[in-house]
């Protein structure tokens, strides 16, 4: 009986007795991936940016139920918060058709899918013939709550924290003078392009700035 | 929690993103699948920090980082296709073939003064 049970336990817990948070995030992960193929299958442009959220949060889910809490709320913040509304304006801007456009797929296609099927087999089966006997201990204090993520950010990672806020402020200078008007009255639509943007790409710098 | 989950979730999506980005003809899809990448990596780096249990937390903190240079470029790639798109016309990836070798002129090329 205890050497049943010992060897039991030196199995750990097996695939036939998953656990509540396991069977969660298979769901939670069947919806991602699910939102995921509709965003890059998806005929209608809109459609796919708002498939992309749904893909994004669930995303976010999983951090949760990885115990990763902080960046589970980053990613909504930001993600869900302004890069989608970011793709969004993009879309807007460069007048994508509302409805149905029947070029959204180019003509290679098919071999995109088949170089996207070979990469799946093979990091599928690397990964579960890597991982077969590896388990997560989810127990004990959490992982990422903010206490822990702001004490290591700024007690080890503090310089390459301050290196991604020059970067951030670089790449908001680029975008600035990328979506200028060059002269002035050749383009007349071109105004409310090059401000929406700018006014958009700020949004990331501000979410940074409350970590 | 087992560790193949979280890898194999993290590995169909990036090549789910992997498919839009070669398969995608509009540039905005082109980097929403480029977003749909970024996640999966990061879904990895945060599954494996939380196994290690590494006390720097290297993985949550690339993680911010990564999200952060995510945000970056999606602010840049967006100023660039509006870009091409107003002095193209089009932000279809498959028509600008200004650098490619061997074939038919751009038939935007035919109407500069839009490329001016």
């Amino acid at each position: 009986m205890l050497t049943a049970h010992l060897a039991a336990a030196a199995q750990g817990p097996g695939f036939l007795s998953p656990t509540g948070v396991e069977i969660a995030f298979v769901l939670v992960g069947l919806a991602t991936l699910g939102a995921a193929v509709i965003t890059v299958n998806t005929k209608q442009l809109v459609h796919a940016a708002l498939w992309l959220v749904v893909a994004l949060g669930g995303i976010a889910v999983e951090y949760l139920l990885l115990t990763a809490e902080f960046i589970a709320w980053v990613q909504v913040l930001i993600y869900l918060g302004s890069v989608v509304v970011l793709l969004l304006f993009g879309l807007m801007l460069t007048k994508a058709p509302i409805g149905r456009s029947p070029d959204a797929d180019s003509n290679n296609r098919w071999v995109a899918l088949g170089v996207a099927s070979v990469a799946a087999a093979a990091l599928v089966w690397v990964v579960v013939d890597a991982f077969r006997t590896t388990w997560i201990d989810l127990d004990g204090p959490a992982q990422g709550s903010t206490k822990v993520s702001g004490e290591i950010l700024f007690q080890h990672w503090v310089l390459p924290f301050e290196a991604l806020s020059v970067l951030l402020l670089a790449a908001l200078i680029g975008a600035i003078v990328l979506s200028r008007k060059d002269d002035a009255p050749t383009a007349d639509g071109a105004a409310p392009a090059g401000q929406a943007a700018t006014a958009a790409t700020a949004a990331p710098d501000e979410s940074k700035g409350q970590r | 929690m087992h560790l193949a989950y979280p890898a194999v979730l993290a590995a169909l999506l990036f090549c789910t993103g992997l498919y839009g980005v070669l398969a995608r003809r509009n540039a905005i899809l082109v980097l929403m699948s480029v977003e749909l990448m970024l996640n999966a990596v990061n879904l990895n780096l945060v599954a494996f920090d939380v196994w290690l249990r590494d006390t720097l937390h290297a993985g949550q903190a690339l993680t911010l980082f990564t999200i952060a240079i995510a945000a970056a470029e999606i602010g840049i790639g967006l100023a660039i296709v509006l870009m091409v798109y107003r002095n193209r016309g089009t932000s279809d990836v498959d028509r600008l073939r200004d650098t490619a070798e061997g074939h038919e002129p751009d038939q935007n090329a035919a109407r500069p003064e839009v490329a001016a």
